[in-house]
């Protein structure tokens, strides 16, 4: 496929959004705009409404240029170490994901380990692990955060925490599927081999799982900036994008929130394409052909 | 006096960790006897964490507003049943099922409409797939600003998040039709809604139920994350951030253990479903004897 092929559509629908973004503000934006010149005394026609509902203070729906101009605002112009950077907030809930994600995968692997070499863990474990998927974990978030404060803990530690629960599991069944994925004819040959069990899991079992990893840590990155974010919700905690949203929501700064939004958002594309880039170099060092 | 609980606790885990270990080791034509194995050994393993947990935090003495013992967070659970059942139908009832049904509905619908356009669907697919990366919840804020406290704000969120990982996967379904399938509903003349209702819908079940089972998990997590920024005074995400303020660790729990059924089952309604619709597929075929 080229480039053109691949883009097209992709962009065409972008600026379909992004059209439709703009008439929507107008609409959304405009009973303010109303409001206010009945309360003037004043009428205002259409074509006055329009350019009024792109610069509100406080929009219903902030135009896309709005929000481009408080990200680039927040990031740019603001010192990096400034209260008021979305830098800054990026900063903190970046760390939090990735300590989280750290804890989470080197958890995952290990129990994978456990699961994939005992018969009796996989049996036992395995059923919770999947059940665990399906119980709303996200709910538990606000109390690990509460009682790790009461406790004197605080800071990044309790996010990281929210983070790991939630990144652990893709993580554990992805590496259960991959390690189990070598064939018998290929055990076999480990064992015509006299490998002992932990050169087959070196040699086989680990390049083995690689695919499989990868596409359990995409998920698991994705969802750890998810858990960071939440766990920043229930203290009303001062800094992280998911203390912008709660401020935002406080405060009725939508355009705040949007940013915010964004920020997250273009966080998440970017770890998620790091972790692919990752993908492709490992499979390209164990000669894997594209 | 204490300890003993303790002791207690631990001699249990052990017992059950080497029933668990002999269980796991029996050999039996008995299919009748080895389900009841199967179904056994992860009900025992979960006893002996609930076991283990009562010990533990009796034991140590450890304070119920750190981590209540799971004895009292049953009897919380059984004292407070009208307060858990009202938060239950404002959240789950109204929120999450009628969420849960116009997202997964929109996304079936839309999927079939952009279905004759390859056009929009490269351009749609990518970006749905991007979308399900990003941190959805936190529209949150936006949506309870538009349409207020109560369950529709809910509501509208959950159906963003549900929405993308339908539209995806009925997308991908609907292509799994091999061309020698559509090939023999041309030679049929099957019109092309004859096809879809025919071949190419069956074809997609799998896919489909796929993205119910995503959403039933995500539809809970929704709902109650959007009742963190806003909502009357009841509702599950309410009742859990409300009652961590008041360090009431128990009802915590209590609402956890009540969203934790209430998902697993949702997710085991729509996995029966699958089963009874999806009878032909070969994982659900393989999955009685595997």
């Amino acid at each position: 496929m080229t480039m053109r092929e691949k883009f097209l559509p992709v962009l065409s629908i972008v600026l379909a959004i992004v059209a439709i973004w703009y008439v929507a503000a107008v609409y959304l934006n405009a009973p303010f705009e109303r409001d206010t010149a009945a309360r003037a005394g004043t009428t205002i026609t259409f074509s006055e409404i329009v350019p009024k509902t792109m610069f509100q203070e406080r929009p219903v729906l902030p135009a896309p240029h709005q929000v481009i101009a408080e990200i680039w605002d927040t990031t740019v112009n603001k010192p990096i170490t400034s209260k008021r950077s979305l830098v800054y907030h990026a900063w903190i809930t970046l760390s939090a994901t990735l300590v989280g994600f750290g804890i989470g995968t080197v958890l995952g692997i290990l129990l994978a380990i456990g699961i994939v070499h005992n018969r009796a863990m996989d049996r036992s474990l395995m059923p919770w692990v999947i059940a665990s998927q399906t119980i709303p974990i996200l709910a538990i978030a606000p109390m690990i955060i509460v009682v790790l404060n009461a406790i004197g803990i605080s800071g990044l530690l309790p996010k990281a925490l929210i983070s790991t629960y939630l990144s652990f599991f893709p993580i554990v069944v992805g590496m259960v599927k991959g390690l189990r994925s070598p064939e018998q004819i290929q055990l076999d040959l480990m064992h015509t081999y006299n490998a002992s069990s932990a050169q087959t899991f070196w040699k086989l079992r680990w390049p083995a799982s690689m695919p499989y990893l990868f596409t359990s840590l995409k998920v698991a990155i994705a969802i750890s900036l998810v858990g960071a974010i939440v766990g920043e919700l229930p203290t009303g905690a001062v800094a992280g994008l998911g203390a912008r949203l709660l401020a935002g929501s406080y405060y009725g700064q939508t355009v705040q929130i949007w940013s915010a939004l964004f920020m997250a958002a273009a966080l998440a594309a970017v770890l998620v394409v790091i972790v692919g880039a990752a993908h492709t170099a490992v499979l390209k060092r164990m000669g894997a052909r594209p | 006096m204490t300890s003993g609980f303790l002791y207690g606790a631990i001699a249990f885990w052990l017992a059950a960790w080497a029933i668990n270990e002999w269980l796991v080791r029996i050999r039996t034509k008995d299919h009748t006897l080895q389900r009841i194995i199967r179904l056994a050994v992860p009900l025992l393993f979960g006893t002996s964490i609930l076991v283990l947990w009562e010990g533990i935090v009796r034991g140590f003495n450890i304070p119920s507003v750190l981590l209540p013992p799971p004895s009292m967070i049953w009897t919380r659970l059984i004292n407070s049943l009208p307060t858990l059942w009202a938060d239950f139908r404002q959240t789950f009832l109204k929120s999450v099922i009628t969420g849960y049904i116009m997202g997964c509905g929109l996304g079936f619908l839309v999927a079939i409409a952009i279905d004759r356009s390859p056009f929009l669907q490269k351009g749609l697919l990518p970006l749905g797939n991007f979308v399900s990366a990003l941190p959805v919840v936190g529209v949150a804020p936006i949506m309870v600003m538009w349409f207020g406290f109560d369950w529709q704000s809910k509501v509208a969120v959950v159906v963003i998040m549900t929405f993308f990982p339908m539209l995806v996967n009925t997308v991908s379904g609907l292509a799994a039709a091999s061309s020698m399938e559509k090939d023999l509903m041309r030679t049929y003349a099957a019109s092309w809604f004859q096809t879809l209702i025919k071949l190419r819908l069956p074809a997609a079940w799998p896919f489909i139920f796929n993205a119910l089972k995503i959403n039933s998990t995500l539809a809970l997590i929704g709902a109650i994350v959007a009742e963190f920024f806003g909502t009357p005074i009841v509702g599950m995400g309410f009742r859990i951030s409300t009652e961590v303020g008041r360090m009431n660790v128990d009802m915590v729990w209590a609402e956890i253990a009540v969203a934790a059924v209430a998902g697993s089952a949702f997710y085991g309604i729509v996995a029966l479903v699958e089963r009874a619709v999806t009878f032909w597929h070969p994982s659900v075929r393989g999955g009685q004897t595997s």
